[in-house]
C-alpha cells in the first residue's frame, strides 16, 4: 500500500471515529420538533383581559426521556396590525399544554405563537394561531348562571317564608336538644357560683360562623343577665371584641341589668391560635367555669378547649361549621350543634315567628338538594346501565352546568 | 342610629359584592372591600392591645390569684412591642445602608426573630403536640361500647385506625385478589372514608351551606340585629 493510500485511510478512519464521539453532541445540540395546533378563545366570564391558549404537545415532549429533549414552552404575542412578536413573561414547563394569558386587553385582535424549548434553551420552529383572537367583555358571568338561579330560588323561599311568619302563619319547628340545653347549662353555673365562658372562634368578624356566634352569644348573655350570672368572653380577634361587647351590652339592657354587665369580662387576649389557646385554657382551670359555650369557627384548638373543659366539670355546649372539628366537639363536650343547627340556633332562641320563617326557607333549600341529588343519582345509574347517550349527555350537563361552573347551556 | 347605620353599611356592603360576583366587571370589588377591613381592623387592634393591658395590669395590682401570669403577659408584650418597633438587632437594607431602620424587623439574626424562633414557635408546637394526648383522652371515652352505635363506632374506628398505619396491611395482605377488597387499607379507604364518611360530610355541607344563606340574608335583610347591640 502507497503511503498516500495510508493516508487517506488514516483519515477516513478518524473521519467515522470523529463522526461517531461528535454524534451525541449533534443530536443533543439539535432543536426539538415544533409543538403543533395553537388555538387561542376568549375566556368566558371575564372583563376581556384574559386569552386561553391550548396547543398539542412537541412529539420530543415525552415523560421519562432522559435526558429530557424539551423542558418547557415560550410563548409570543402580536397584535393584529403590528410585525413583530413579544415574547410572554411565563413560560408553561413541559407536559402542560395549556395557558391563559391575562395581561390582555378588550377588543384588540391577538396572534399567538409557541415553540417548544430545549435544554440547552435552543428552540423549535413556531407553530402559531391561524385565526386571531379578540378578547370580549362579558357584562355576565354565564359560568355562575345556575349558580344565581338556585341562589335566588333558595333566598326566595326564605324570604317567603318569613313573609309567610310575619303574617301570623304558625311555623312548626323540631326541637333541638343543643340549645335547649342553654339554659340548664347556665342555671347550672349560677347555681355553683361560677362564670359561664363563651368562646366565639378564632376568626374575625368577616367569618359568617362567628357573626352566627355572636348572635348565639346574645342569647346567652341575656340568660346570664336574667340569671345574675356571670359572663366571660375571651376573643382571638379586636374587633370581635368590640362587637361582642356591644352585642352583650345590648342583652344585658334588654334583659333590664344594665348594672351587672362589666366590659372587662369581654376582653382581647392575642391573634394567635395556640397562644389564645393557652390563655384561655389557662383561665378555665383558674376559674373553673361551671358551663363552656363554643361557637363559632374552629381549627385544632376545638379539642384542647373541650377536653380542658372536661376537665373541669363543666357543661358544655359547641356549635360549629367546620366539618373536621366536629368529631372532636361530639366526643368531648355534653352537646354540639352540627352545621346547620348551629346557624338556626339564633332563630330558633329567639323565638320571633319571622326568624322561624328563614328556617323554614332552608328546608325548602335542602328539597332542592335532595331533588338534584336524586335525579342525579338515577340519571347516572340509569345511563350506566342502558348505555344510552342521551342520558349520560343529561347527568354531563347537570354535573358540568348546573352543578358546575360550565355556563348556563352546554 | 347606632344600629341603622351599620345595618345600612352592612346591606350595602353584603349585596353589592353578590352581585360583584356575577358581574365580571366588578370583580375587584371584593379585594376592594378586605383591604377597607384591614384598616378597620388595624384601629380596632389598638383597643385590642389596650384592653389586654389594661386588665392584666389591673390583675397585677390587685394581686388577684395568678397575677403572676399577667405580669408575664405585660412584660412579653412590651418587650415584643419594643423590640419590634425598635428593630433591635436589626441591621439597614442593603437598600438604605444610611437609614438604621430601613430593615425589616423580622431580619434573621434580628432580637424580634430571635424570641420568635427559639420562643415562640417552640411554645406553639408544644401546645400543638399536647393535642395528642387530648385525642387519646377523648378517644377512649368517645369509644366506649355502651350501646349498640357506641359499639359500630368502636369497631369503624379500630378499623380506621388499623387500615391508615402499615399494621393494616401487614394483618391482611394474605388476603386473595378476590378478596381484596377487605384488606384494611382498601376497607378503611374505599368504603368507610370514600362512602359512608364522604356521604355524611356531603350532607353535612349541603346543610352548612344552606345555614350560611339563611343567616346571610338575614344579616343582610336585617331580620336579626342581635350581633348589632344597642340603640
Amino acid at each position: 500500500m502507497s503511503g498516500s493510500s495510508r493516508r487517506k485511510r488514516r483519515f477516513s478512519v478518524a473521519l467515522v471515529f470523529g463522526f461517531w464521539l461528535a454524534l451525541p453532541m449533534i443530536v443533543l445540540a439539535q432543536s426539538p420538533r415544533p409543538p403543533g395546533n395553537l388555538k387561542g378563545n376568549d375566556a368566558p366570564g371575564d372583563v376581556g383581559q384574559k386569552v386561553l391558549l391550548t396547543w398539542t404537545l412537541s412529539p420530543d415532549d415525552l415523560l421519562g426521556t432522559t435526558p429530557p429533549k424539551v423542558i418547557g414552552y415560550r410563548l409570543f404575542r402580536k397584535e393584529a396590525d403590528s410585525d413583530t412578536f413579544k415574547k410572554l413573561d411565563d413560560e408553561p414547563t413541559y407536559q402542560r399544554s395549556s395557558y391563559t394569558d391575562n395581561r390582555c386587553q378588550a377588543g384588540i385582535a391577538y396572534h399567538y405563537r409557541v415553540v417548544a424549548v430545549a435544554p440547552d434553551g435552543s428552540e423549535s420552529e413556531p407553530a402559531e394561531t391561524v385565526e386571531s383572537v379578540v378578547p370580549d367583555m362579558e357584562f355576565f358571568d354565564s359560568r355562575h348562571g345556575w349558580y344565581g338561579v338556585i341562589l335566588l330560588l333558595v333566598c326566595g323561599t326564605v324570604m317567603y317564608f318569613i313573609e309567610l311568619a310575619r303574617s301570623g302563619r304558625e311555623l312548626k319547628v323540631r326541637k333541638i336538644a343543643g340549645l335547649e340545653a342553654f339554659e340548664e347549662a347556665v342555671g347550672r353555673a349560677t347555681e355553683m357560683g361560677r362564670p359561664c365562658l363563651f368562646v366565639p372562634g378564632i376568626l374575625d368578624i368577616n367569618d359568617i360562623q362567628t357573626i352566627a356566634g355572636l348572635t348565639i352569644l346574645s342569647h346567652v348573655a341575656r340568660l346570664t343577665a336574667e340569671y345574675d350570672a356571670k359572663i366571660v368572653v375571651p376573643t382571638c380577634r379586636s374587633l370581635v371584641m368590640t362587637t361582642a361587647r356591644e352585642t352583650v351590652e345590648s342583652s344585658y339592657l334588654g334583659a333590664g341589668r344594665p348594672d351587672a354587665y362589666n366590659e372587662d369580662d369581654i376582653y382581647y387576649l392575642t391573634d394567635e391560635q395556640f397562644g389564645y389557646v393557652a390563655g384561655v385554657t389557662g383561665s378555665m382551670v383558674r376559674e373553673k367555669p361551671a358551663a363552656c359555650f363554643y361557637m363559632g369557627a374552629f381549627f385544632a384548638e376545638s379539642l384542647l378547649l373541650a377536653e380542658t373543659g372536661h376537665s373541669i366539670g363543666a357543661i358544655q355546649v359547641a356549635g360549629t361549621a367546620m366539618p373536621s372539628q366536629l368529631p372532636f366537639f361530639v366526643a368531648a363536650c355534653d352537646y354540639t350543634l352540627i352545621g346547620e343547627e348551629f346557624f338556626a340556633a339564633s332563630a330558633y332562641l329567639s323565638g320571633e315567628s319571622h326568624q322561624l320563617g328563614s328556617l323554614k326557607g332552608q328546608d325548602a333549600g335542602k328539597v332542592i338538594g335532595v331533588f338534584l341529588l336524586g335525579l342525579g343519582c338515577v340519571l347516572a345509574t340509569v345511563a350506566a346501565v342502558t348505555g344510552n347517550p342521551t342520558l349520560a349527555m343529561a347527568v354531563d350537563f347537570l354535573k358540568g352546568n348546573v352543578l358546575g361552573a360550565e355556563g348556563f347551556l352546554p | 342610629m347606632r344600629r341603622t347605620i351599620p345595618l345600612l353599611i352592612s346591606s350595602i356592603t353584603g349585596f353589592l359584592l353578590i352581585v360583584a360576583f356575577f358581574i365580571p366587571y366588578t370583580e375587584s370589588w371584593g379585594n376592594e372591600v378586605m383591604n377597607w377591613f384591614d384598616i378597620v381592623a388595624a384601629f380596632a387592634f389598638v383597643l385590642g392591645a389596650g384592653s389586654l393591658l389594661k386588665m392584666h395590669l389591673r390583675k397585677v395590682s390587685d394581686r388577684r390569684a395568678g397575677w403572676g401570669y399577667s405580669a408575664v403577659t405585660v412584660l412579653a408584650f412590651l418587650m415584643m412591642l419594643g423590640m419590634g418597633l425598635g428593630k433591635v438587632g436589626v441591621p439597614p437594607s442593603e437598600k438604605f445602608p444610611n437609614h438604621p431602620f430601613s430593615g425589616h424587623y423580622l431580619h434573621e439574626g434580628g432580637a424580634f426573630w430571635w424570641i420568635f424562633q427559639y420562643l415562640f414557635l417552640p411554645l406553639s408546637a408544644t401546645m400543638f403536640a399536647m393535642l395528642a394526648f387530648y385525642i387519646a383522652s377523648a378517644a377512649f371515652r368517645a369509644f366506649r361500647a355502651k350501646n349498640t352505635e357506641a359499639i359500630i363506632l368502636l369497631i369503624t374506628a379500630f378499623i380506621v385506625l388499623l387500615g391508615r398505619t402499615y399494621a393494616g396491611e401487614v394483618l391482611t395482605d394474605w388476603l386473595p385478589e378476590s378478596l381484596a377488597f377487605l384488606r384494611l387499607e382498601r376497607l378503611t379507604e374505599d368504603t368507610i372514608m370514600n362512602v359512608f364518611n364522604l356521604a355524611g360530610n356531603r350532607a353535612i355541607m349541603i346543610g352548612i351551606g344552606l345555614g350560611i344563606v339563611s343567616t346571610s340574608l338575614k344579616v343582610l335583610l336585617g331580620v336579626d340585629r342581635s350581633y348589632l347591640g344597642s340603640e
